[in-house]
């Protein structure tokens, strides 16, 4: 037996890449695996982002001007299903492939080929979807939330691809988390304890265990919508003794955690550049640990805090309010923890650290606009206005992208070999930084002052911040085709990168070369 | 931990992107059936893409699990190996519960909260000036709206059919241990024969089921348009059938692969997985009968 | 609790922007005109200076960390991780604000929550895309269309005042009274929300939610739908006007009076002429959103009218259609939406319109009876 293995390990060595498509198409490889995540996240984005710019162009004055209500509502549909599961997700999973096993000393990712499949899934389930564009009665059209009956009794034809494109998605998700926490588990290097894993590795077992929890309640609850659209089922509707609120109920129950998911891995990523580049260990990496453990287990009780207007009784809706205001604790505890980390170290500010810094700040304003929200009688004004959209994406673009950013320029000498071109870099992050608050902060405004979401025209008196927010969303969307062309500059070359790039920086991804070998940590490294 | 040092990794494989086609194919033709047959249209090339897929994954389940079993009888799995498959297998029966939990969701939601609202009691009970003669009652034999759907006329008592699948269930669980028992002590003749009855008992558990769906449609007009109770009733009830089916597959492949002299009292991870699985499907089966048709 | 209100406002205004005095830069909730909207907001503005407050405190940390602690200017990094004092203090801190935070909006929450004892009950229904207000006590009711026109919204004219903000017939309610508002819906959820009043609650079909307000200012109110209906769901306006009491009670005589009208016409002889003028307008309120004005729909989800085989021949089929709906289709039942003498207008209409020449006519009288033989 071990001399069938010994072999094996030992053609491991000498095998590089396969030639050709078929290194992409077979691929065991999780560095492969998570360029191809990366790529195809990126691909989303900007995908997802050229809708975004719809968007704000109809909205950029107010009356109808370059589309239909009908194709208007396609669009802010499909920006955020595709933002939340083609590009937010995928982008962590494409870290956590690549990461997660130079973190732990793994030779692979625990089952290489469930892992390919994975992510191969994924460009299925997003081709179907926006196949939905060009089929008859249009894409879906009914909010990325998709609440029933609009979704159901009153949803476009190809509202059932849209639901077995999610089960797509959702398969694709489970593996991919199953592959996470069995790596986790089963593949750490000799020495390695719970306690000493890297705090990303933390965040993305948590996040893991999120996913397997809550992406099978969405597969339910689409499924119901599929019965009650196909097969006369009544879950949605009150003639049969259904509710539509019941629709509202198992979404949000998956879709609170869902918003966790993509961020928990951020809080991961941060945890390791700000260290960093603060040449100073991270402060209070136990209560790190405990805070996303807490974060997690709360967002299992409060997704009712979603759904404040729709009528639930009182005693419900002041639980939700007192759960909700906890989460507070443990994310307040995570901000202070990486304060008190650059507190007296000894600062640089390279591109990750900008990033890493703005998501700190930014990610805390999201997080205030959310403790406001949190308060019931207030969430009664602030609901569905633009409030919460500024809300949201003050979690997610300075959040979960920054974090994505932050981590990418971080790592990418490690993936390339290369270093990237900081002043690029830079310019990426200023003109990101800039364009963002630009697009997003007078949302707040709108919001409070009476503005409604998801319509594609406006009273007069919000004209002004409208016009002030696509200027700083197209300026926001530009700004992105830069760092593509940082990324392909990196890749086809710069000056070459140390096995530790940043001075700062700790961890066994910087023991091994970079460019990282195609196989590493054949034999696991010993940790101390 | 020197079991480390042997960490199979496989070469490239062309079985994850015949998954991804076959999958892709057959849920794409399974949506332009419904989305062509709700609308009148023909279904024909909808039902060929269908099957067209589902052969795709036939001969991907065979060909990745059959290269799998290779893989492991030529001795290349570890221990480590070993304790991921098991990992793995743990966790995707966790996500197979969370999807059985929404279901229940709906469930205890319609009943503790939506019928009572509907029937004019509780915090919202003023609905029921929208549905006029409408009475809260479980189960359900009267709908707020009886044109859109007809209510059912009875549904399926729990002494009757549903225990004796009950009995049938939780004896195949002691079957499928008794078997695993008999495989650790290298029985083989005993686990052939303990084997043999789980799936049995399986058998005769999803033709008890079926028979007690054809009454409850052709006699009791409880069906899947009768309401929220026929609603969760069907998909309760059905999806676990899905999975009685699959998982008495699996034995039966496992059934096969002992015949052929696979396993050894050691190293059986095969078993073990579909044995969890089969206790999984009959826990389910515990939740079902209390919720679904005691209470 | 409003004039404190009120100030925190105008101080946070002019914090943040000197513009503030342009009524298009508002940068703040309305502290609106009920007692409800009031507590909300003095909650808003407690809860904004809290988190101005934690984020002046640990931002002004991190800037001084940023400024002050740089590798440029030859800093060593300390090396401590760890402060057991310090990480009980700042989880301990937090909790007792939020439930300083939590009292008052308690408070609130119960106080909103308390629908009994009203005066008046108003049944708000939401449809696509409009809002149906029927007074339950007096047996009439009626819909509430936006009326801005197309011209406005495709900007081939000036945009009025109040764009996208006005309607045909708007809620009137009167001052100093105690108003239930019982919310429901007849297709998809909407939700109705006057930001002045602090009311907003979706309208869920086939449930009832109830909310209560009461206004103390004669004035009129405007506010949208605020949850996702489809597509114009950024067209359905909510105005509501507050008049006094006596204007009040006119009001609804005057209406109870124009409902029994509505009823006589049922009885009278119409021409086809005079019902084809009339479905025009109904047409153009009802149908025309989804079967387009010009009845060619849009299929599948609408079909067109135009040619179709049920407006052309089969008559029955069609009164059956609008008066109730079609099940499972985004066709509603309008048996209840509109009176006997719209339906047939209406009808007749389709069935003469866009080339449909079909000559026949349908009387309020047929639709009276269909509707009363079932």
């Amino acid at each position: 037996m071990s001399a069938v293995t010994d072999t094996h390990a030992h053609d491991d060595h000498h095998h590089g890449p396969a030639k050709g498509i078929t290194r992409w198409l077979l691929t065991t490889n999780h560095k492969d695996i998570g360029s191809m995540y990366l790529i195809f996240s990126f691909t989303m984005f900007l995908l997802g982002g050229a809708m975004a710019m719809v968007i704000r162009a109809e909205l950029f004055q107010p009356g109808l001007q370059i589309v239909e209500p009908e194709f208007f509502n396609q669009m802010t549909t499909m920006h955020g299903l595709i933002m939340v599961f083609g590009a937010v997700m995928p982008a962590f999973v494409g870290l956590a492939n690549w990461m997660l096993p130079l973190m732990v000393g793994a030779p692979d990712m625990a089952l290489p080929r469930m892992n390919n499949w994975s992510f191969w899934l994924l460009p299925c389930a997003f081709l179907i979807l926006v196949s939905t564009l060009f089929m008859q009665g249009g894409a879906p059209n009914f909010g990325w939330t998709f609440y029933a009956p609009l979704s159901t009794t009153y949803g476009p034809p190809s509202t059932t691809f849209f639901i077995f494109a999610v089960h797509i998605m959702g398969i694709s998700s489970i593996m991919g988390a199953i592959n996470v926490i069995a790596t986790i588990l089963n593949m750490r290097a000799p020495g390695m304890t719970l306690m000493k894993m890297p705090l990303f590795v933390w965040t993305w077992l948590i996040t893991a265990f999120l996913l397997i929890a809550v992406m099978p309640v969405l597969a339910g609850v689409v499924t119901m919508m599929l019965m009650d659209i196909n097969f006369g089922t009544s879950f949605f509707d009150a003639s049969g003794g259904g509710d539509p609120v019941l629709f509202q109920h198992v979404f949000w129950f998956f879709g609170h955690p869902e918003v966790y998911i993509m961020i928990l891995p951020a809080f991961g990523a941060v945890s390791h550049i700000i260290p960093a580049f603060s040449r100073k260990p991270l402060f209070g990496y136990a209560s790190m640990v405990y805070a996303v453990g807490a974060i997690a287990l709360l967002s299992f009780v409060v997704w009712a805090h979603h759904m404040f207007t729709v009528g639930i009784p009182i005693a419900g809706q002041l639980f939700f309010m007192y759960a909700t205001m906890l989460i507070a604790v443990p994310t307040g505890v995570k901000v202070f923890n990486w304060v008190a980390t650059m507190f007296r170290g000894s600062l640089t500010f390279e591109a990750p650290m900008l990033f890493a810094v703005a998501f700190v700040i930014l990610f805390t304003i999201g997080g205030f606009s959310g403790l406001m929200l949190a308060i019931a009688p207030a969430d009664f004004q602030y609901h569905d206005t633009y409030f919460v959209v500024a809300h949201f994406h003050y979690v997610l673009v300075p959040g979960a992208i920054f974090g994505i950013f932050a981590s990418a320029y971080f790592w990418l000498p490690k993936w390339t070999g290369h270093m990237y071109d900081e002043t690029l870099a830079k310019t990426h992050f200023w003109l990101s930084f800039v364009g963002m608050n630009l697009a997003f902060f007078p949302m707040h405004f709108l919001g409070l002052a009476g503005m409604p979401r998801r319509i594609p025209d406006y009273a007069l008196q919000f004209a002004d911040f409208n016009m002030v927010s696509s200027v700083g969303a197209f300026m926001f969307g530009a700004t992105q085709i830069l760092f593509l062309v940082i990324v392909v500059k990196c890749v086809r070359g710069g000056e070459k990168a140390s096995a530790k790039p940043w001075d700062g920086a700790e961890g066994l991804e910087w023991t091994v070369p970079s460019p990282a070998p195609y196989h590493t940590f054949a034999t696991p490294p010993e940790v101390k | 931990m020197a079991e480390n040092q042997t960490y199979y990794v496989p070469e490239q494989s062309k079985w994850p992107i015949v998954a991804t086609v076959g999958l892709g194919v057959m849920l794409f033709g399974l949506s332009s059936i419904m989305v062509n047959g709700k609308q009148g249209a023909e279904t024909t090339g909808s039902w060929i893409t269908f099957w067209i897929g589902s052969a795709i994954m036939v001969y991907m389940l065979f060909g990745w699990f059959g290269n799998v079993i290779k893989e492991s009888r030529s001795g290349l799995y570890s221990a480590q190996m070993d304790r991921s498959f098991r990992w793995g297998m743990t966790w995707f029966i966790f996500s197979e519960v969370m999807f059985f939990a929404a279901f229940f969701g709906a469930l205890f939601y319609a009943r503790m909260f939506a019928i009572p609202w509907l029937g004019g009691e509780g915090d919202k009970g003023s609905t029921n000036m929208l549905w006029e003669g409408f009475q809260a009652t479980w189960p359900l034999l009267n709908t707020p709206d009886p044109e859109a759907y007809p209510a059912p006329e009875g549904i399926i008592g729990p002494w009757g059919l549903p225990l004796i699948n009950t009995i049938l269930l939780v004896t195949s669980s002691f079957t499928v241990t008794v078997a695993h028992h008999a495989l650790k002590e290298n029985h083989r003749g005993k686990v052939k024969l303990w084997l043999g009855t789980t799936i049995a008992l399986a058998l005769v558990f999803v033709f008890v089921q079926g028979y007690e769906y054809a009454h409850a449609y052709q006699d009791l007009n409880l069906t899947l348009q009768s309401g929220i109770y026929g609603s969760t009733f069907f998909m309760l009830t059905g999806f676990h059938g899905a999975h009685v089916i699959l998982g008495t597959l699996m034995l039966t492949i496992m059934l096969i692969r002992i015949n052929k002299g696979h396993f050894t009292a050691e190293n059986h991870f095969g078993f073990e997985a579909s044995a969890w699985y089969w206790h999984f499907v009959d826990v389910v089966w515990l939740g079902l009968f209390v919720f679904v048709y005691v209470l | 609790m409003r004039v404190q209100a009120r100030r925190a406002g105008a101080l946070l205004g002019g914090l943040m922007l000197p513009a503030v005095s342009l009524a298009d830069w508002t940068l703040n909730m309305s502290p609106g005109v009920t007692s409800s909207s009031n507590e909300i907001f003095s909650l808003h503005m407690t809860i904004l200076w809290i988190c101005v407050a934690i984020g002046v405190v640990v931002f002004g940390v991190m800037f001084w960390s940023i400024f002050a602690h740089r590798k440029s200017d030859d800093r060593k990094p300390a090396n401590f991780h760890e402060n057991t004092l310090v990480e009980i203090l700042w989880t301990v801190i937090p909790l007792v604000i939020l439930v300083v935070m939590a009292i008052p909006a308690t408070a609130t929450l119960v106080d909103m929550y308390d629908t009994s004892e009203a005066e008046i009950d108003i049944k708000v229904t939401g449809y696509q895309w409009r809002w149906k207000y029927d007074y339950i006590d007096q047996e009439f009711g009626y819909f509430s269309n936006i009326s801005t026109s197309d011209d406005e919204i495709y900007n081939r004219t000036e945009k009025s005042e109040h764009y996208l903000l006005d309607v045909d017939n708007p809620m009137v309610i009167p001052t100093n009274t105690r108003v239930r508002l019982l919310l429901t819906a007849n297709d998809v959820i909407h939700s109705w929300w006057v930001p002045e009043f602090g009311v907003k609650k979706d309208a869920i079909p086939g449930f009832i939610n109830e909310v209560w307000t009461q206004v103390d200012e004669p004035g009129i109110y405007r506010g949208q739908c605020t949850e996702l209906c489809g597509v114009k769901h950024g067209f359905m306006p909510v105005v509501v006007k507050a008049v006094p009491r006596e204007e009040y009670d006119a009001w609804v005589n005057e209406q109870t009076a124009a409902a029994e009208a509505e009823r006589e016409l049922t009885q009278k002889d119409w021409t086809m002429a005079e019902l084809m003028e009339r479905g025009e307008k109904a047409y153009a309120t009802a149908c025309a959103a989804c079967h387009q004005p010009d009845g060619t729909g849009a299929p599948p989800a609408f079909p067109a009218l135009k040619g179709s085989q049920m407006a052309l021949e089969d008559m029955e089929g069609h009164i059956d259609i609008v008066v109730n709906g079609s099940a499972g289709t985004a066709m509603q039942a309008f048996g209840n939406q509109l009176s006997e003498v719209d339906l047939a207008a209406v009808i007749t209409y389709e069935r003469n319109a866009w080339g449909n020449n079909t000559g026949e006519m349908v009387t309020p009288k047929q639709i009276f009876d269909y509707k009363n033989q079932e």
